[in-house]
């Protein structure tokens, strides 16, 4: 796209969808009992909160910001997937192991610190 | 055009959010993740973000999930579990969750005034080099962190995964 | 507005027809190449020197049996080879194949030879979409009900995501060259010369990156030495064991686009792309003609080269592929990486 060229969506459209996205995501980590189920719901929930940043990066540029306002809103969707990439392997790691002492995967057998 | 492209993109992203959660086959929700992902990129790139859009797909959809990918087939997960099965009061608390996001959503189409049409500016030399120039002068703390951050995973994951050797 | 999808679409169907008709090219280069190393003579009856045969091939391909074992996941089975084929088409459309100096067709300016002249981020689309074939081959593996199509396909996605990254490093020194992510960029930047009449191509100052990304190159296309996944002595045949007939060819279409691509890739990185020492800006149709002249020979060069170094060298075996991926190719890519910044701080470069 060209610098400075009108994009012709209101932000509020990417802010529905990243609260809709949101929304499926959570009910995702509620309900289900396999780990990596739940662990992809959250990873969907990461990227509406990246969503989310990029709808104020729009908001905030075409306000007056200029161009380091949307750069802001880019430099932290940027950070954002990197940490959610050290997120997703050291949790995969953990599941691995955990499936290595448990034989399972389904979180409602991990209750040998119940009381 | 740009429009069409953005509400199909949304569309995409919405049903298969629904599937990546809901569908029984392990391998299933992990495609449909992919496809979420892909809408997502699209969607940057409709709004000008290209940089982020090209590296969302590589490290998202060309990484991260194919290492999910390969954790379900390593593990063999099968499809076992019905969806939600036994836990009533949670499904209340997911139903309650995303009936009160939903209300969010509907306030914030209603309050606030969209500004439509708006523009975002970037370098004349692309948002690679705005990002890069940003990351190495205003960011570079947060950078390093970042690059520390990623070496810890590294060594974590590969010292959780490691078997036994006995 | 008219004229630009006409000259695009145009654009899109000389480079399309062109990959799909390499396929065949190849398929024939490949047999009678390795005869030729082997010290044999390859197909020859059908059709003069063999031409035929890739036509023969293909009709047998189409009216074969399409057999689809019992016990397949039917909707991944099937998914596998179509985004194998989408994936290896997809990612032609950011490369140049010659040179626009302004040229115009229906009164609208081709900006270049190139589908998609506006991309900004030209190399990472690639990189980008090449990531994605990962998926087919995992898929293909995995929906076969067998053995050894999942080990083959877990092989080979262990190995490409492996090699991609590094590719993507040893492309970065050249990013960092030429400062620009777009390919046009990146060639225009290969066409001078050092005194007089050394071309200025990537290959030179950056000698570790280019074979880096060669042998990168070799295991991100699966082909010999790095073709384990589809070894045929060893695996049956990989991944793509239960596949037959038209699926198979989809397969093998695919491997042959994603080695016309690399081959694109390392003449335009590395090699200075549709430029010569002494022609830079050769002028109108004519002149164009001459720029995609000179890449399809390097391309070709290349390509054979691909031929010629799967019929030579052995195959490494997985644990050894690996090692060298992570503890050799990575280093030495950053090594290319340090080397390039140095020497561009000091004004080498």
């Amino acid at each position: 796209m060209n610098p400075g060229a009108l994009i012709p969506i209101p932000y509020t459209w990417v802010l529905v969808l990243s609260a809709v996205l949101f929304a499926i995501g959570t009910v995702g980590v509620l309900l289900r009992r396999n780990g990596i189920a739940i662990f992809l719901a959250l990873e969907l929930m990461l990227n509406s909160v990246n969503l989310a940043f990029a709808a104020f990066a729009l908001r905030f540029a075409a306000e007056g910001g200029g161009a380091a306002a949307a750069l802001n809103g880019q430099i932290f969707i940027f950070f954002i997937i990197a940490v959610a990439a050290a997120e997703a392997a050291v949790g995969l790691a953990l599941f691995i192991a955990l499936y290595r002492l448990k034989e399972t995967i389904d979180v409602d057998r991990f209750n040998i610190l119940r009381w | 055009m740009v429009t069409y492209v953005f509400i199909a993109s949304a569309a995409l992203a919405v049903i298969f959010g629904v599937v990546a959660i809901a569908h029984r086959n392990p391998v299933a929700n992990v495609l449909s993740l992919v496809v979420v992902f892909f809408a997502l990129s699209a969607i940057y790139a409709v709004l000008g973000m290209d940089f982020l859009a090209a590296i969302q797909l590589i490290v998202y959809s060309g990484a991260i999930l194919v290492l999910f990918l390969f954790v379900v087939m390593l593990l063999n997960i099968r499809a076992v579990e019905r969806f939600g099965s036994g836990r009533p009061w949670q499904a209340f608390l997911g139903a309650v969750t995303a009936i009160i996001l939903a209300c969010l959503v509907v306030l914030g189409i209603s309050e606030l005034h969209p500004a439509k049409g708006s523009a975002l500016p970037g370098s004349d030399k692309g948002t690679a080099y705005a990002i890069g120039h940003a990351l190495v002068t205003t960011h570079l703390f947060a950078f390093e962190l970042i690059s520390l951050l990623l070496l810890a995973a590294l060594v974590g994951a590969l010292v959780l995964a490691r078997k036994e050797s006995r | 507005m008219w004229a630009e999808v006409l000259v695009t679409l145009i654009k899109l169907a000389v480079v399309v027809g062109v990959l799909l008709t390499t396929v065949p090219i190849m398929v024939w280069v490949e047999r009678r190449g390795s005869a030729l190393i082997q010290d044999r003579l390859g197909p020859n009856r059908v059709g003069p020197w063999g031409l035929l045969q890739p036509v023969v091939d293909a009709v047998k391909l189409i009216t074969k049996e399409n057999l689809v074992p019992e016990g397949v996941q039917p909707f991944f089975y099937w998914l596998a080879p179509g985004i194998a084929l989408v994936v290896a088409l997809s990612t032609f459309i950011v490369v140049p194949f010659g040179y626009d100096g302004g040229l115009s067709l229906f009164g609208h300016k081709v900006r270049g030879f190139i589908v998609a002249p506006d991309l900004n981020i030209g190399i990472l689309y690639i990189f980008a979409i090449a990531s994605l074939g990962v998926y087919s081959i995992v898929l293909a593996g995995w929906s076969s009900n067998n053995k050894y199509s999942l080990i083959g396909g877990i092989r080979a996605s262990a190995q490409m995501i492996s090699y991609e990254l590094a590719m993507t490093i040893s492309v970065v020194g050249v990013l960092m060259a030429s400062s620009s992510l777009q390919l046009n960029d990146v060639v225009l930047h290969q066409s001078s010369t050092w005194l007089g009449f050394i071309p200025r191509w990537n290959v030179f100052p950056q000698i570790i990156g280019a074979i880096t990304f060669m042998v990168a190159a070799f295991a991100e296309t699966n082909r010999l030495p790095f073709d384990l996944p589809e070894a045929e002595a060893e695996l049956v045949a990989g991944y793509h064991t239960e596949y037959s007939a038209m699926k198979f060819a989809s397969f093998f279409m695919a491997e042959y686009i994603n080695l016309v691509t690399s081959s694109a890739l390392i003449v335009l990185l590395f090699f200075g792309g549709w430029t010569l020492p002494g022609v830079t800006s050769p002028q109108g149709w004519f002149g164009a003609l001459f720029s995609i002249v000179v890449f399809a020979v390097k391309v070709s060069f290349f390509l054979w080269f691909f031929v010629w170094i799967r019929w030579t060298l052995p195959r490494f075996r997985f644990d050894q592929l690996m090692a060298l991926g992570w503890k050799v190719m990575i280093p030495l890519a950053v090594l290319n990486f340090f080397w390039v910044g140095a020497a561009m701080a000091l004004g080498i470069l």
